[in-house]
C-alpha cells in the first residue's frame, strides 16, 4: 500500500468519518487540515464541532497578549528543539519553530513544512517542502536545512534527547531543489508522525548556538529568553500559515508550585495554566471568568514488577497484583473522575490501534487470592516503592496495600523523594512505579519500553513474540495486518508482561474564557504544545 | 579605636577560615547528592552510554579532590565555573538574579526594621498593657505561621478575590513606582510580617531587661519622662543584643525567601539554588551556596561589631 499522508483529495472525504475506518479519516483530515490551511482554519467547523464539545469557531480576532505559565521552568530551559525535555521547552520550541508535520486531534500527522511525506516501501521517504517558507532572519528554507536539522541528533556532542529515533536514520540527502530523501535502517511507517515531535523541528543549516537566539520557521519569533524566567515571543508575520498566528505576543512562564498556577488563573495575570490539579478544577470553573480543557492522553503510571527478581518474576504473583488493581477507585478517589480505565497495557481507548475486543482486566480479589496460592506467596510481605515523581503512585500503592491485606499479602509502602528517583529507583526495585509521558507512535512506544533489549524495558521482560511482531509491523504496508498485529502486542502485554497499568491520566489545563481557538491535541496538554497557533484572545 | 581595628580584622581573618571550611564541606556534601548532572540531563532517557558520554564531557570523572582544588581556585581567580545545565558562566546566571534577590531583601528590610523596633519599644514601654499583650499574640502567632501559609491567604484575598494585586511577581522592563509597588506588595508583606515578628519579641526583651535596672528607675526618679528614659537611657545600652537580633533575622532572608520565591514566581537567587538542586548543577549550586554563606558572615561579623561599638566594656578592650 502506499503510505500517502498526503493525497489530494477533496473536502468530500471528511464525510467518510461516519461509516469509513479511522485510517481514512486520518487520511482526510490530513487532506483537509492542508486545503483549510489557506482559509486560516486547521479544520472544517462541522468536524470541529463533531469532534468536541465545543461550539463552532468563530471567526477568529487579531491582536492582544497573553501570559501562559507551564508548571516547570529552570536554568535548564532550552531553544535546542534536540535538547527539549520538558512542557515548556515544547512549548517554547513550537512556538519558535515548525517541523517537516505536525500532530492533529487523531494523533495523526498533518503536512506542515513538508507538503508531501510518501514511501512505497516505508524505508525510502520522498519529502517535497512546501516553497516561500522564510526563516525568522529572512532565509528561506531549503532542503539543506531539513537535511541538517534531521542529522545533527546523530551527533554526541549534541546530545539530542531524540538520538534513540535519530538512529534509525540511514541516509538524508538532498534530491532536488525543494525535495529530500530519508533512508532509514529498516521499514517504519510511523515515521511522519514521529518528525512532528518536538524535538524534531526545522532549524537553520548549520545553526550551532542556541544559547540566546533561535531562528525558526514558527509562528512567533522570540523577543526574549531569560532561562527559569521567562520567554516572550512576537508574532511572526510571514508565518507560512496564511492568516496565523492570531495573537501580538505570548509570554512564557513557569510556575512550579500548581497552587499559585490557579491562583494567577483565577486572578488573570496568566491567561492559560499547563497541568491544573484535578481538585482544583472545581474552583477554576466557580470563578465565572476561566475555564478548564480536559485532554485524554495516554499518560500512565503503572506498576513495575521486575521479571528478574524474586518474587515478581512469578506469572502468578503478576496477574494477583493486576487483579488487585482496583480501577474504578483510582480512577474516582485519585483522580476525581479525571481518568480513562486502563487494561493493563499502555495503548489508550482514544488510539487508532486500541483493541476493544480485549476483555477489561476486572477487580476480583477472589481470582487475585487464586493465583496469589497457586505462586505460593499467601502471606507474604513485598516492599513496593512509590514517589511523587511518578504521580498518583504514593496513592495507588496505599490502595494496592489495602487490596492486598484483602486478597492476603503485605505490601510495605517506601515512599522516596522525587528527587532523583528516576536516576537512582526507577526499574531498580522489584516492586516500583513507572511515569510513562504520551508516545503517538506505539512503534515507539513499544521500542522504548517493552522489546526485550529496550533500554527502558521496565520490568525486563523478555518475549521472542512480541519482538517478532513489533519488527514485523514495522514493516506492514497492509493496515489492516498492522492492526491485528498491534491487537496482539496489546493482549501480550496485558496478559504476560510485568507491568500493571490501572489508568490513563486526562490532562487538565485551565484558561481565561477570553482564549479562543483551543482544542485537545493528545500528546499533551496545552494543545499537545503547539497552542501558540492556534489560540486568539476574545475582546 | 585601634582595638576595634584589630577586632575587625581578626573577625575578618576568621571569616575567611570559615568561608573555606565552609567551601570543603558545601563540596563534599554536594557531590554526595544521588545522581550527578549528566544523569539528571538525560532524565528518564538515560541510557549508560549517553551518561558517560556526558560524564566525560563535564569532567565528572575526575577525582573528587582535583575538582575541588580546581573549583577552589577558579572561585580564588574570581572565575565560578560554567554551568552544567545551560553552559552559561555561573557568575552572569547569580548577578542577573542576585539583584532581585537583593532588591526584595532590601525593601523587606526597610520596612521590617522600623516597623519591628516601633512594636517592641512600645510593647516594652507598656509592658503588661493591653498593648504589650496584643503584640504578644500577634508577634506569636506570626511566628508559629509559615509564610507559605501567609502568603497564600494573602493571594486568596488580595488577588484573587479583590483583585488588587497581581498574584505573581513580574516587574515589567518599563516599570514605574507604581509597578514596582505592586509586584512587591504582597512578598514584602508576608515577609515583613514573618520577620518583624521575631525582631519586635527580640526588642521587646531587650529593652525590657534595661529597664528593669536601677539606672532607669533612677532616671524615672528624677523626673525624666518615660519616653525619655527609654530612648535616652535604655535605648543605647539595648543596641547591642538588638543589632545582633536584627542581623540574624534578615540573614534569613538571604536564603530562606525560597517559599515566598516559589508562591509569587519571584526570580531570585534562592529559586536558582533549587534549580541547582534538582538539576545536580554543582558549579551553580556550590557558588550559591558560598555566596549565601558570604552574606551570613557579613552579617554576623556587622552584629557583632555593633554589640562591641555599643558596649564600652568591650570597646576599650577592658
Amino acid at each position: 500500500m502506499t503510505n500517502k499522508l498526503l493525497q489530494a483529495a477533496a473536502m468530500q472525504k471528511v464525510a467518510e468519518q461516519h461509516s469509513g475506518s479511522r485510517r481514512a479519516l486520518l487520511k482526510s483530515l490530513g487532506a483537509a487540515g492542508l486545503v483549510t490551511a489557506a482559509s486560516g482554519l486547521a479544520l472544517p467547523a462541522h468536524v470541529l464541532a463533531q469532534m468536541s464539545n465545543e461550539q463552532p469557531p468563530a471567526k477568529p480576532r487579531y491582536g492582544g497578549r497573553i501570559r501562559v505559565a507551564t508548571n516547570s521552568m529552570s536554568t535548564k530551559d532550552t531553544l535546542d528543539p534536540a535538547k527539549a525535555s520538558l512542557s515548556t521547552d515544547y512549548v517554547r520550541i513550537y512556538m519558535v519553530y515548525s517541523g517537516l508535520t505536525q500532530f492533529n486531534r487523531e494523533l495523526g500527522a498533518d503536512p506542515a513544512l513538508a507538503e508531501t511525506f510518501e514511501s512505497e516501501d516505508q524505508q525510502n521517504w520522498q519529502v517535497t517542502l512546501r516553497s516561500g517558507v522564510t526563516f525568522h532572519d529572512g532565509k528561506s528554507l531549503t532542503p539543506q536545512d531539513v537535511v541538517y536539522s534531521l542529522l545533527r541528533h546523530k551527533d554526541p556532542a549534541v546530545t539530542s534527547r531524540a538520538a534513540p529515533i535519530a538512529a534509525q536514520f540511514k541516509e538524508v540527502v538532498v534530491t532536488g531543489p525543494m525535495s529530500l530523501r530519508i533512508t532509514l535502517h529498516a521499514p517504519n511507517a510511523d515515521l511522519p508522525v514521529m518528525l512532528a515531535s518536538s524535538n524534531f523541528c526545522i532549524v537553520a543549516d548549520g545553526t550551532t548556538d542556541f544559547s540566546q537566539t533561535a531562528n525558526g520557521t514558527g509562528p512567533y519569533r522570540l523577543k526574549e529568553f531569560s532561562a527559569g524566567v521567562r520567554t516572550v515571543g512576537e508574532k511572526n508575520p510571514n508565518f507560512w500559515k496564511p492568516g496565523k498566528p492570531y495573537l501580538d505576543e505570548i509570554e512564557l512562564v513557569g510556575i512550579a508550585d500548581e497552587s499559585s498556577r490557579v491562583n494567577a488563573l483565577l486572578s488573570g495575570d496568566i491567561q492559560m495554566a499547563l497541568a491544573i490539579n484535578p481538585r482544583s478544577t472545581k474552583r477554576v470553573r466557580r470563578s465565572g471568568t476561566a475555564d478548564i480543557m480536559q485532554t485524554e492522553s495516554s499518560l500512565y503510571t503503572n506498576l513495575i514488577m521486575r521479571q528478574d527478581a524474586y518474587p515478581t518474576n512469578n506469572p502468578d504473583f503478576v496477574l494477583a497484583v493486576k487483579y488487585m488493581m482496583n480501577r474504578e477507585l483510582i480512577q474516582r478517589a485519585l483522580f476525581r473522575g479525571y481518568a480513562t480505565i486502563a487494561n493493563d497495557h499502555p495503548v489508550a481507548p482514544s488510539h487508532k490501534y486500541f483493541n476493544h475486543e480485549l476483555p477489561q482486566r476486572p477487580y476480583d480479589i477472589d481470582r487475585a487470592k487464586y493465583h496469589l496460592k497457586k505462586a505460593g506467596l499467601t502471606g507474604a510481605r513485598v516492599p513496593v516503592f512509590a514517589s511523587p515523581a511518578a504521580e498518583g503512585s504514593v496513592d495507588m500503592a496505599a490502595l494496592l496495600q489495602l487490596s492486598g491485606i484483602e486478597a492476603g499479602m503485605h505490601f510495605g509502602i517506601n515512599r522516596v523523594p522525587a528527587d532523583g528517583y528516576w536516576s537512582n529507583h526507577w526499574m531498580k526495585h522489584p516492586l516500583g512505579f513507572g511515569n510513562i509521558n504520551p508516545r503517538v507512535s506505539l512503534d515507539e512506544l513499544f521500542s522504548l519500553f517493552y522489546k526485550s533489549d529496550a533500554p527502558w524495558n521496565e520490568s525486563g521482560w523478555n518475549n521472542p513474540q512480541f519482538d517478532q511482531l513489533l519488527a514485523a509491523a514495522r514493516g506492514e504496508g497492509d493496515e489492516a495486518k498492522r492492526k491485528q498485529m498491534y491487537w496482539d502486542m496489546q493482549e501480550l502485554i496485558s496478559e504476560q508482561c510485568g507491568t500493571s497499568i490501572p489508568v490513563f491520566m486526562n490532562l487538565i489545563d485551565g484558561h481565561d474564557k477570553r482564549i479562543k481557538g483551543n482544542f485537545p491535541i493528545p500528546t499533551g496538554g496545552l494543545m499537545g504544545y503547539s497552542f501558540a497557533e492556534y489560540v486568539w484572545l476574545d475582546a | 579605636m585601634k582595638v576595634i581595628f584589630q577586632l575587625i580584622i581578626k573577625r575578618i581573618g576568621l571569616s575567611i577560615i570559615t568561608l573555606l571550611i565552609v567551601s570543603a564541606v558545601v563540596f563534599f556534601i554536594a557531590n554526595l547528592l544521588p545522581g550527578d548532572a549528566a544523569q539528571e540531563m538525560l532524565g528518564q532517557s538515560a541510557t549508560p552510554e549517553a551518561v558517560a558520554e556526558l560524564r566525560e564531557a563535564y569532567g565528572l570523572n575526575d577525582p573528587p579532590m582535583l575538582r575541588y582544588a580546581k573549583w577552589l581556585g577558579g572561585l580564588l581567580s574570581g572565575d565560578a565555573g560554567t554551568s552544567l545545565a545551560n553552559a552559561r558562566p555561573v557568575s552572569e546566571l547569580i548577578s542577573s538574579r542576585l539583584s532581585q534577590s537583593l532588591m526584595l531583601a532590601g525593601f523587606t528590610a526597610l520596612l521590617a526594621v522600623p516597623f519591628a523596633m516601633v512594636l517592641g519599644i512600645v510593647a516594652a514601654m507598656y509592658s503588661g498593657s493591653r498593648i504589650d499583650k496584643a503584640m504578644n499574640i500577634f508577634t506569636l502567632s506570626m511566628v508559629a505561621v509559615p509564610e507559605f501559609l501567609l502568603a497564600t491567604i494573602f493571594v486568596l484575598i488580595f488577588a484573587v478575590e479583590l483583585n488588587w494585586l497581581p498574584s505573581l511577581s513580574y516587574i515589567p522592563a518599563d516599570a514605574g513606582v507604581y509597578d514596582y509597588f505592586r509586584a512587591f506588595a504582597m512578598p514584602v508583606a508576608t515577609l515583613c510580617i514573618v520577620l518583624s515578628a521575631q525582631m519586635a519579641r527580640m526588642t521587646r526583651a531587650a529593652v525590657l531587661e534595661q529597664l528593669s535596672q536601677p539606672y532607669v528607675e533612677m532616671a524615672l526618679l528624677k523626673g525624666s519622662p518615660l519616653s525619655r528614659a527609654v530612648l535616652r537611657h535604655a535605648l543605647p545600652n539595648a543596641v547591642g543584643p538588638i543589632v545582633n537580633a536584627v542581623a540574624l533575622s534578615l540573614s534569613y532572608l538571604l536564603g530562606g525567601v525560597v517559599i515566598v520565591e516559589v508562591i509569587f514566581n519571584y526570580p531570585g537567587v534562592a529559586s536558582l539554588m533549587v534549580d541547582a538542586v534538582t538539576n545536580r548543577d554543582m558549579p551553580l549550586l556550590q557558588a550559591c551556596a558560598m555566596l549565601f554563606c558570604t552574606g551570613y558572615l557579613i552579617l554576623v561579623l556587622i552584629a557583632d561589631i555593633s554589640a562591641i561599638v555599643a558596649n564600652p566594656k568591650l570597646r576599650t578592650g577592658g
